[in-house]
């Protein structure tokens, strides 16, 4: 069996202590996991300064070229997983046994941690919003004509991972160039991104002390948190919420994404049923920046059974079948509470499902030994009806009849609105809330993000603080 | 059956007959009218049967059927005081609490001789006679408090303690407060420091996993004078012990032990490399006696090698507990040479439980 070791500090290390994670398919035992106990994390990170003084060696450019290599390493090698070798397509399959995703989905989030390896520069010029990089390594000098000074506010990012989507490991990737160690905790059914993410690194040339990987509990988690300076958690409300007011750590919940469709826009609908079915469905309906609902003020009948009669053509399929953009779910268990509570939603007057009518199966469906959520479409009378903003791990979506007036209040926090309007009232309200975290004002599905942007926070101002700073003028 | 096995099966066979013996001494006790403690007499006449004759193995224990956890939650404690030492002064100790209203044993002297029992396992070059000892540990209601100090005066030691409520810790994370819990843990690590520092002559230390590692995270134990750690409480994983070895213990001697205050505590099979740091313990025979059953049928013990709950049984004059089902889970360990009976390896939470108990922490 494939054993994946603890790295401290970048070295293996294989614990007494495993975990064992089952293939979805077969059920049968697919990797061993070393876990970490709560006390070794501890104890590794009281030294945090080694691996920050290694990576702070390394111009800004340097480790660009690094995270340039590092993108071809991960895309095309044969990489250390524990004791033997991964390459590159050992990575899909694995990823897919135990966490469902068909290989095609696989592939595409490879090509996502590729893209911002390889274009590292350009996002961390989005960060830094195009800091000179030598500003960046001195920690002082003049931008624009303003003297600028800059200073860590850790000497190491601490990353709780989920299992949803390899995507998201795009989000803390930048601190490798912004000289930021990283602690990493995987979720406990992926952690094959985030460890060949690290090798990756290891291979182009970065210093392994900078990269600690630690698969352990919950106590764990928190440990890595608490003993991080700054930090990051992905997860569900219950488990981001104790960390609800540390300003140390960014949250990463659920998204509640959605496209609102203007009164300007709405007669037009049909033209905009592309960007609708690509937004819910794309990666499977996994990420946070799915969207979970379309918020209209007319047509809201006919903009459903349309999405509902696009997404039912959407059925499972083998994980190799390249044309498949369904994930099973790796716990059935999970798969028939989620059908369970949006059954329960149901029960309130004022939303119904529409999919129904269009498929010929039950929502859930088994296939062997995998349980899929088929393509969901509710209908939603009002926006106060609890099925209206929910959002799910597979293609699941409210279409929300509003009013003008009720937006952006009504849509409540959202990590990203596409806005399909040229109104300018509702651009301008929209731009104003605070609620909104990414806005893409026209037809832009809200699953294709720009790396270079900041995404629920941005990393270069969560790991950087900027001081005042002035120079004596030699006389 | 090779020659080397030969011994280690004839000490298995004595062990045996003398606990069938000490079986039938206590019984005798516990079920007669003038030394009996008031529960297991009422017990006896409504069996319809008279265990003092019909009892005659360790075996025949279970026609009395399995100890039920509520019988020692709430009273009247003095149903199980053995009218035998009716006029002897009698402490009550507590189990851990996080499972509702604690269970309460009574004690005259048992933890005395158990931890008596018990000394002669940790190594005199670890432990030194006469040193002092600091109890990093749970104090209150619970037996380890008077249990450790014994101990050290046993060894011709003073023991220096802290306090520390367990219940207070498990409150404040079932109310969602684990920073508060992490102050307290500090606290009370920061209490045993001082101690540390202002008492030279403390070499030997009773904590649990947990403080032990907040303990190694604030000083080295060797430039502390720490030689021997004897460790219980909680839980203790392999990965643990090898992790408190091999980063935590620089050279100090470390004896886990599992034990509670219903049975006493079973002492921790030396290590060996073959056992990979795994938590191997021996119950104190005859006086207690560990097993490991199928959880589905708890008259049935597994195999050697197998998982299932453990059960105890505590066969002391003070206290009599047939075949009480444990919340652990563990492995079935084979009798060996330095103590002929059978073991547990690893016990942890037993998992059918798992979701409605917060374990130790503190």
């Amino acid at each position: 069996m494939i054993h994946i070791p603890i790295l401290r500090h970048g070295e293996p290390y294989k614990s007494l202590d495993v975990a064992r994670v089952a293939h979805h398919q077969t059920r049968e035992q697919f990797v061993e996991i070393s876990q970490a106990n709560a006390g070794l994390i501890r104890r590794d990170l009281r030294d945090q300064k080694t691996g920050r003084e290694k990576l702070a060696a390394f111009s800004t450019a340097e480790l660009i070229q690094i995270c340039s290599r590092a993108a071809e390493y991960f895309l095309n090698d044969a990489l250390p997983l524990g004791d033997d070798a991964q390459t590159a397509e050992d990575y899909v399959r694995q990823i897919s046994a135990t966490t469902g995703m068909p290989h095609v989905l696989a592939r595409r989030n490879m090509g996502k941690i590729h893209g911002v390896l390889a274009e590292a520069g350009s996002v961390l010029n989005g960060l830094t919003r195009n800091i000179d990089w030598e500003v960046l390594d001195r920690g002082f000098g003049e931008f624009g004509g303003q003297s600028l000074s800059f200073y860590p506010r850790a000497e190491s990012l601490g990353v709780v991972l989920p299992n949803n989507s390899p995507g998201v490991h795009s989000l803390w990737i930048p601190a490798v160039p912004l000289k930021i160690p990283l602690v990493l905790k995987p979720g406990s059914a992926e952690p094959w991104s985030p460890y060949r993410i690290i090798q990756a690194f290891i291979k182009a040339g970065a210093p392994p002390e900078a990269f600690s990987f630690y698969p352990t509990d919950h106590p764990g988690a928190s440990e890595i948190l608490r003993n991080c300076g700054r930090g990051m958690i992905f997860g569900d409300a219950s488990s981001t919420s104790l960390w609800a007011n540390d300003p140390r750590i960014e949250i990463h919940g659920p998204g509640y994404s959605k496209i609102v469709i203007g009164e300007d826009c709405i007669d037009d609908w049909k033209d905009y049923l592309d960007v609708m079915v690509r937004s819910i469905a794309d990666n499977g309906g996994r990420s946070c920046i799915n969207a979970s609902s379309v918020w209209v003020t007319a047509h809201a009948e006919e903009i459903s059974e349309a999405l509902a009669e696009r997404l039912a053509a959407i059925t499972p399929r083998a994980a190799e079948d390249e044309a498949a953009q369904l994930a099973p779910f790796a716990d059935p268990n999970v798969a028939t509470r989620i059908s369970r509570l949006i059954d329960q939603g149901l029960t309130e007057p004022g939303a119904r499902e529409v999919t129904a009518a269009h498929r010929s199966s039950e929502r859930l469906v088994t296939d062997g030994e995998c349980s899929y959520l088929l393509p969901t479409v509710v209908l939603c009378e009002n926006a106060e009806h609890p099925m209206a903003n929910k959002e799910f791990m597979f293609p699941f979506v409210s279409v929300v009849k509003t009013t003008p007036e009720q937006i952006p209040a009504a849509l409540g926090p959202s990590l990203v609105v596409t806005a399909i309007t040229s109104d300018p009232e509702l651009i301008n309200k929209l731009v104003s809330s605070p609620n909104v975290d990414r806005l893409n004002i026209g037809a832009v599905p809200t699953s294709v993000i720009s790396w270079d942007q900041p995404h629920e926070g941005n990393l270069f101002e969560h790991l950087y603080a900027r001081r005042a700073f002035q120079r004596a003028v030699a006389v | 059956m090779s020659t080397a096995e030969a011994p280690l099966q004839a000490n298995i066979q004595e062990s045996r007959a003398n606990l069938d013996a000490w079986v039938r001494e206590v019984v005798q006790w516990h079920f007669a009218p003038d030394t009996g403690c008031p529960f297991w007499l009422n017990y006896a006449t409504e069996l319809g049967w008279d265990p003092r004759k019909e009892i005659q193995t360790y075996d025949d224990l279970s026609r009395l059927g399995p100890f039920q956890d509520e019988w020692l939650r709430g009273g009247p404690v003095r149903r199980w005081v053995p009218k035998g030492y009716q006029n002897r002064p009698v402490y009550t100790f507590e189990t851990g609490g996080s499972t509702g209203v604690p269970k309460s044993r009574i004690n005259i002297e048992d933890f005395r001789l158990d931890y008596e029992a018990f000394s002669p396992t940790l190594p005199d070059e670890f432990f030194p006679k006469g040193s002092d000892w600091l109890s990093l540990g749970p104090t209150g209601p619970r037996r380890l408090r008077l249990a450790v100090e014994h101990l050290a005066q046993f060894r011709a030691g003073i023991c220096f303690m802290i306090d520390l409520d367990p219940r207070w810790v498990i409150k404040l994370l079932k109310m969602g407060q684990p920073k508060m819990a992490e102050q307290y843990k500090q606290h009370v690590v920061e209490q045993g420091l001082t101690l540390l520092r202002a008492h030279d002559n403390i070499r030997c230390l009773f904590t649990t996993p947990k403080l032990l590692e907040a303990l190694c995270e604030k000083v080295s134990l060797k430039k502390l004078g720490i030689t021997g750690v004897f460790c219980g409480g909680t839980e203790m994983t392999p990965q643990f012990h090898r992790f408190a070895v091999e980063e935590l213990l620089e050279g100090a001697y470390f004896a886990p032990t599992y034990g509670n205050t219903l049975m006493g505590l079973a002492v921790h099979k030396p290590r060996r490399e073959e056992d990979n740091f795994a938590v191997i313990y021996y119950p104190p025979l005859p006086r207690a006696m560990i097993e490991v059953v199928d959880p589905d049928n708890p008259d049935r013990v597994v195999d050697y090698g197998e998982t299932g709950r453990v059960r105890l049984t505590t066969l002391t004059k003070e206290f009599f507990m047939p075949r009480f089902l444990e919340r652990d889970e563990a492995e079935r360990e084979p009798p060996c040479e330095l103590y002929p009976w059978d073991g547990v390896r690893n016990v942890r939470p037993f998992s059918r439980l798992q979701a409605n108990v917060v374990e130790g922490v503190y």
